[in-house]
């Protein structure tokens, strides 16, 4: 996903690169050199370039062994060792001899967005962070390199079943930007509220299923001067936009994001959505403290391992990103949303399952070709077990993580991804899609939470502004029906 | 023969810095220029020109006139509290201990006092905004917050209430200003004759008396300048909002200003055409502050 681990370093560091850079009037005119090499001229024909496929099922992209290739890692909370140390030295296995240029920014798009418009393109991009590029602007643009082969080459591990039949079909899903197979969704995360396992087990409290059983729980934990609930204002907010998101589709089902993701009308202001709004703002009001508007992600999940919040809407990564700070008595474990209306479209234990970490091919690069093995290296049993390994987070590939050890709190997920079989919350797009209308969300649902407008008025705002996306023509629209 | 060899000279010291200038300089004005009249989207080859709509959509652009309005108190409180606390502490620094010996003293242990005043303006301002988000941290950690909780008050909010963000924020733009202009204006009050103080001094003049009627009125220009220098600050801010109080302006856009919007809208939203076109509003606007500050206070010097 773009917010592994420390966003707090990372955001440091690019104001600090900020600060050189727009000082004063001349802010706005940064972008302004990009002009040079355009102007006139027709776009390019093909928006994605197909590489045909070729008969050696142990070279199916038919790549030159003597081509350098380029890869470009983004360095969050994931690091780059899995790229430098696992997935580079495969392909150098594949290809004795073989130079590969390796690079680590946190500054994807500011890098190589005037690399890819120059036609000095990178082979292998990990399109991730705050900075990562609009890959449905890269792809108007036929920078982005058809993966549909990549798919339907045999896989590494068995010759015999495509690469399609060896991942979680969320990818499949995902891989589609404005309609062609463009994108590999790598890690594969699990969200909803994190607990302290060992906290709860100490206490005697169960896991409430339902919300009279949460906001009892609260009542318990209040007179313990413990919060039932916290997220972070500053940095953070989007986790709670998320767990809003989440909790509508709980209580009316994936087709409430759906609408939402497609720019539907009045797909903000329906049922679920008010009331999932609501029931949240009724928690942080009665069980919440306003402080934590001003703190950020770390701070707070540094006061979830002080036992001072109980339950915190965050990813299955958090684990791994807190693993230096975890005390003895701290175990995370996953709890599902819980019960809201008592018809909820889906029961008791739904999740949110999600793939991501954007991985692409540049279609102009010097080596598509090897761009295209490397990701199908990456999605080999042994690529994938030895990420899981160095980082801690679980791949798309299937099966790949069996026989490692996993941290207690990715063994939760996978328990909890099991219990809830079909009913697994879908992730929101227009994240990536309106990015726009995301940040506002991510604005307001701080405003709705801390009381100064209604429930009523948050919707009502999202809604005008998801209209104006939709009436801006300089935004390409996405749809989805699944 | 003459002149041209004159001007070969002269033009030939000239040509690198002319050169750098409008590569660097120039030319990226102009293409801001150019691109605020496009669509463009920062990754398109094909760039349409659609003449004014981005000026057009700039006038019902309601983040667009919350951030002219912040940049409008910051124009307002920001040279103003600046100016009014460096001439003050400028004044104590140089002139405040009154007459003695030889002529016009500073309070005791002002050069002390002079290097502890200029620290701020030695740290980065990433720094400084990490230093305040500690000072300003909501809960009983924050440095702020921590004092007021031994006194069993309860924890303000410094950058998370709308009405005070924006203030906070201008706090520490002072804080961190001040000290330049102390050291600016100690420079313009040294270089005020001492005879006049020793003059008015002998006729009577209190402190107060001297600061209104020889100080103030010799510093004009100094203070003009800083003037300016300040007002040029209150439409950046930039890189101290960003790291107090968010990449929007947080919370609720109270603390926008038009760089953080430009950038959000160019590199967040991929319109750059219309970044651009925020840009160039952003340029006349400080290029009229900086002509009106200069026309309206460019009175004749007072010759004592």
């Amino acid at each position: 996903m773009t917010h592994p681990g420390d966003i707090t370093r990372r955001q440091l560091m690019r104001r600090i690169a900020m600060t050189a850079l727009a000082a004063g009037p001349g802010a706005g005119l940064l972008a302004a050199c990009a002009t040079a090499g355009t102007g006139a001229g027709a776009p390019l024909a093909s928006p994605a370039a197909s590489l045909p496929a070729s008969a050696n099922p142990a070279n199916p992209f038919g790549v030159d062994a003597a081509k350098p290739l380029e890869v470009v890692i983004f360095s969050g909370g994931y690091g780059d060792a899995y790229a430098r140390t696992v997935h580079e030295e495969l392909y150098k296995k594949e290809f004795p001899g073989v130079t590969i240029k390796h690079t680590a920014t946190q500054e994807i798009g500011t890098q190589l967005r005037p690399r890819l418009i120059g036609g000095d393109a990178p082979d292998v991009i990990n399109n991730s962070g705050p900075k990562s590029m609009d890959l449905a602007a890269l792809a108007a643009e036929g920078h982005l390199a058809d993966l549909a082969p990549l798919f339907d080459a045999p896989s590494i591990d068995d010759p015999a079943r495509k690469v399609r039949d060896t991942v979680t079909p969320a990818v499949l899903d995902n891989a589609l930007v404005t309609g062609k197979d463009l994108v590999l969704n790598y890690t594969v995360s699990h969200r909803a509220l994190w607990y302290n396992a060992k906290l709860f087990a100490a206490k005697g409290w169960k896991v409430p299923e339902t919300w009279q059983e949460f906001t009892a729980l609260g009542e318990t934990a209040k007179g313990e001067g413990v919060l039932l609930f916290a997220y972070p204002g500053q940095k953070g907010p989007y986790y709670q936009l998320w767990n809003v998101l989440y909790t509508a589709a709980k209580i009316g089902g994936n087709q409430v994001i759906l609408d939402i993701d497609n720019l539907v009308d009045n797909a903000w202001t329906a049922g679920p959505m008010k009331r999932a709004v609501t029931v949240w703002a009724e928690v942080q009001a009665t069980y919440g403290d306003k402080a934590y508007f001003g703190l950020d992600h770390t701070q707070t999940q540094i006061k979830q391992l002080q036992n001072k919040v109980l339950f915190y809407p965050v990813g299955s990564w958090v684990e791994n990103e807190m693993a230096k700070d975890t005390p003895e008595d701290f175990e995370y474990a996953i709890a599902p949303i819980p019960e809201v209306t008592g018809s909820d479209a889906m029961p008791y234990g739904a999740i949110q399952v999600g793939v991501g970490e954007n991985f692409v091919v540049a279609a102009k690069g010097r080596n598509p070709q090897g761009g295209l093995e490397y990701l199908r290296l990456m999605l080999s049993k042994e690529g994938a077990r030895r990420f899981t390994e160095l980082t801690k987070n679980v791949t798309v590939v299937n099966g790949a993580a069996e026989g490692v050890d996993l941290p207690a709190g990715l063994k939760s997920a996978a328990r909890a991804q099991d219990r809830a079989g079909q009913n697994i919350i879908t992730e929101a797009r227009f994240e990536g899609w309106y990015k726009e209308l995301f940040d506002y969300g991510t604005e307001q649902i701080n405003v709705v939470m801390a009381g100064r407008i209604t429930p009523d008025e948050f919707c009502a705002r999202m809604q005008k502004k998801a209209d104006d996306v939709k009436k801006d023509d300089s935004v390409t629209k996405q749809t989805r029906n699944r | 023969m003459e002149r041209l060899r004159t001007y070969g000279f002269v033009a030939g010291f000239l040509a690198v810095p002319l050169t750098l200038y409008t590569v660097f300089v120039i030319s990226p004005y102009a293409q801001a220029f150019q691109l605020s009249l496009t669509n463009w989207n920062g990754y398109s080859s094909i760039v349409q020109y659609v003449g004014l709509d981005n000026f057009g959509r700039l006038l019902t652009d309601e983040v667009f006139w919350r951030a002219l309005r912040n940049h409008g108190l910051l124009l307002l409180v920001l040279p103003l509290v600046t100016i009014v606390i460096a001439l003050f502490l400028a004044f104590l620094l140089n002139l405040g201990g009154g007459t003695r010996g030889d002529g016009m003293r500073g309070v005791w242990g002002s050069a002390f006092y002079r290097v502890v005043f200029f620290f701020p303006q030695v740290l980065a301002v990433a720094v400084v905004g990490v230093l305040f988000q500690a000072v300003y941290r909501p809960d009983e950690d924050g440095v702020v917050n921590g004092v007021l909780a031994r006194f069993g008050l309860e924890p303000v909010g410094w950058l998370i209430e709308p009405d005070l963000a924006l203030w906070s924020i201008i706090a520490v733009m002072v804080w961190q200003g001040v000290g330049f202009y102390v050291v600016l204006f100690s420079a313009g009050m040294a270089a005020i004759p001492k005879d006049y103080f020793e003059a008015a001094a002998l006729d009577g003049a209190g402190r107060v008396r001297l600061f209104f009627s020889i100080t103030l009125p010799l510093l004009r220009d100094t203070v003009r300048v800083g003037w300016i220098y300040l007002g040029i600050a209150a439409f950046d801010g930039f890189a101290l909002v960003q790291v107090l109080a968010g990449d929007k302006g947080e919370p609720d856009r109270a603390t926008t200003i038009l760089p953080i919007t430009i950038y959000n809208t160019a590199f967040s939203y991929q319109k750059v055409g219309y970044a651009s076109a925020m840009g160039v509003a952003l340029f006349f606007l400080t290029v009229t502050f900086a002509v009106l500050t200069l026309r309206t206070t460019g009175r004749e010097r007072v010759e004592p």
